[in-house]
């Protein structure tokens, strides 16, 4: 058992995924511990997609080995991901912009009351956590029965992740969360992936903004064309270096100094 | 309230955490308190089209017997649309109800008359004919991922043509089938689902002079047509299903995004396919209440009403996107159908204005609703 709670929350050693012909990831190694905010670091197509995919259940790797605290998993529905305590918060939020908060919040996992065929959902006791856990994140939901539409995007993902956290994920991943939002908005979104990193949760971060990436990151994997070109600790690279490595080489150094200055 | 730094119109005590006001949002007024809710505009439409009946009809619509005769016609009506809004509101069409209503009543007389079936066994087994067709219906949307406009347009034709070949040939040729309500037989379940209920209620009202009555002491409204309390009953269920239920918030996320949904875990096909045979029992259930209460089934039952049944959800706030709807919306709905398709007789008005009066009002609650739904959701 020491060694189960030892082992890493998600550890994935060489998983390649084909569609037909089509080499999506051609082995790929990644770990994420406890307390880490993990970054996933890559170009449009190198994979990061299909990666997360996998890790939530919507793909099944072609091969390759998955472990969830030490011990070897198949997913076969998002369902399973979730139970086993792996939540994604989708670039498209998995929200629906017609649904209150609190019908959003606890949407696929209502809590209910009562004997069937008379069981009911308590509104009022979600109404009141969703409040609450809003509260906690700082965002003064004056009227849970609001629209998810009228919140802006940055409060938007933090409800997704807010109810991520409430279910009792262990590890978050969060796909290009930040990719939409302003700066204010984003800067509300980094701090909270910090205070969820300080509840001892991993953190699996997805974007191709570096600077994003390096304000929160522990560690950093870069994906090329479905292949992991490496991990780094934070304080094993520069943000410079992190930022060439992801684009794959010299070619926007070049242009970077033909435009006198950092893309 | 502790803490006097609260704005005193802040109506929520909620723990004193610190708040982050932003100026740029103003208070939920009671105003948007209401308009956020769908069914909103039926209710305006349904107080709107009264008043004009009202100063423009003869005072007899408005007794016992006139209300009645509004509310048959709305509670055929209305059991499709609520069925309706509910699907419309998991974000799917069914086009094929009408037609269902026309096939089921066929299969529905048929169980009584050729297999001579006890009424319940036949009710029984039309419900389970219509669940199945429902379900076939919903299964082919979900697989083929076609528009269920389209695949439920088939089944418009295919029921329809079924019901007209099935019935020439039980009949040998007719288009009608006649007897049903002779060979029903009496009994509960036959007061379940004919003629009126609460005639004790009515009696004794009439005796003591609270309602209309003949001379020789009947009242002259005898009760309350059953189809009226199905109506009713199945208004408050599909209300509290939808408001109260798990089965309600999904078939919300349903509809408001399928992606969404299936992401947080909700079973969006097995909801759609629930859905879809929802639909086609509540069109099982007309048949058996239309048919019992004609005697008598033909092609043409049920024509045109899935098109009613749509206007009525929609009147009701329905959005045609999905996932944004109410039932008590297109209960409100039906009604509006029925006292304008009726009460036109009660008026000076050439009744053929119905249809005039159907499209403007339609139109009116889709522009309605529209703007509804970017209050809602803050589009501008």
């Amino acid at each position: 058992m020491d060694t189960a709670s030892n082992a890493p929350l998600i550890d994935i050693r060489n998983v390649v995924k084909h569609f037909g012909s089509v080499i999506a990831l051609s082995g790929v190694s990644l770990t994420v511990n406890r307390g880490e905010v993990m970054c996933l670091l890559g170009d449009n197509g190198a994979g990061k997609s299909t990666l997360i995919k996998t890790l939530s259940g919507v793909h099944r790797p072609t091969s390759g080995e998955f472990l969830v605290d030490g011990r070897n998993v198949t997913f076969l529905s998002p369902r399973d991901a979730l139970d086993a305590g792996i939540a994604t918060v989708y670039q498209d939020l998995a929200m629906i912009p017609l649904m209150s908060v609190t019908r959003n919040f606890f949407m696929g996992r209502e809590p209910v009351k009562g004997v069937w065929p008379f069981r009911f959902v308590d509104f009022d006791h979600c109404d009141a956590v969703t409040r609450e856990e809003m509260h906690k994140i700082g965002i003064d939901v004056r009227d849970p029965h609001q629209a998810v539409g009228t919140l802006s995007g940055g409060e938007r993902q933090c409800v997704a992740i807010a109810r991520a956290v409430y279910f009792g994920a262990k590890v978050l991943i969060l796909d290009e969360p930040t990719s939409a939002l302003g700066v204010a908005q984003t800067s509300m979104v980094l701090k909270y992936i910090h205070q969820v990193r300080q509840k001892g949760l991993g953190v699996i971060f997805i974007t191709h903004n570096v600077r994003h990436a390096y304000a929160v990151g522990d560690r950093f994997t870069v994906l090329n064309r479905g292949k992991t070109l490496g991990t780094y600790k934070k304080s094993e690279i520069e943000i410079e270096a992190l930022q060439n490595l992801m684009a794959g080489g010299k070619e926007l150094q070049a242009v970077s100094e033909e435009l006198g200055g950092m893309v | 309230m502790a803490d006097t730094t609260q704005p005193t119109a802040d109506l929520s005590p909620a723990p004193a955490v610190k708040k982050i006001q932003d100026e740029r949002l103003r208070e939920v007024s009671f105003l948007t308190k209401i308009m956020r809710r769908p069914e909103l505009g039926a209710l305006a439409g349904l107080v709107l089209v009264a008043i004009f009946f009202f100063s423009t009809a003869d005072a007899s619509m408005f007794t016992l017997a006139g209300i009645m005769n509004i509310l048959s016609p709305a509670s055929q009506l209305g059991i499709l649309a609520i069925a309706a809004a509910l699907l419309m509101i998991g974000g799917e069409f069914d086009l094929s109800i009408g037609s269902m209503v026309a096939f089921t009543g066929l299969v529905f007389g048929a169980f009584i008359t050729l297999s001579g079936w006890p009424l319940l066994l036949a009710i029984a087994g039309t419900l389970a004919v219509a669940a199945v067709l429902g379900g076939l219906n919903g299964q082919m949307v979900i697989r083929t991922r076609l528009p269920s406009f389209i695949v439920t347009l088939a089944f418009l034709f295919i029921l329809r043509g079924l019901s007209l070949v099935g019935l020439k040939w039980a009949t040998g040729g007719s288009t009608q089938m006649r007897g049903i309500g002779d060979q029903a037989g009496e009994g509960i379940v036959r007061e379940l689902f004919s003629g009126v209920a609460f005639e004790g209620v009515f009696s004794w009202l009439a005796a003591h002079d609270v309602i209309a009555k003949f001379p020789n002491g009947q009242p002259t409204v005898t009760g309350v047509p059953v189809s009226i309390v199905w109506f009713v009953g199945f208004a408050l269920l599909a209300t509290w299903l939808l408001l109260r239920t798990r089965a309600g918030n999904w078939i919300f996320a349903a509809g408001g995004d399928a992606n969404a949904a299936r992401n947080s875990g909700v079973p969006v096909d097995r909801v759609k396919t629930a859905l879809f045979m929802l639909t086609a029992c509540a069109a099982a259930l007309v048949a058996v209440l239309t048919v019992l209460d004609a005697g008598s089934t033909d092609a043409r039952r049920g024509f045109q009403k899935e098109f009613e049944a749509i206007i009525a959800a929609v009147i009701g706030g329905c959005l045609l996107t999905g996932g944004y709807g109410s039932a008590i919306g297109a209960f409100f709905g039906a009604i509006i159908f029925g006292m304008v398709s009726i009460g036109l007789t009660y008026t000076r008005f050439d009744s053929d204005w119905f249809q005039v009066f159907l499209g403007a009002m339609l139109l009116l609650a889709v522009l309605f609703n529209n703007f509804i739904r970017r209050k809602v959701t803050g589009e501008r």
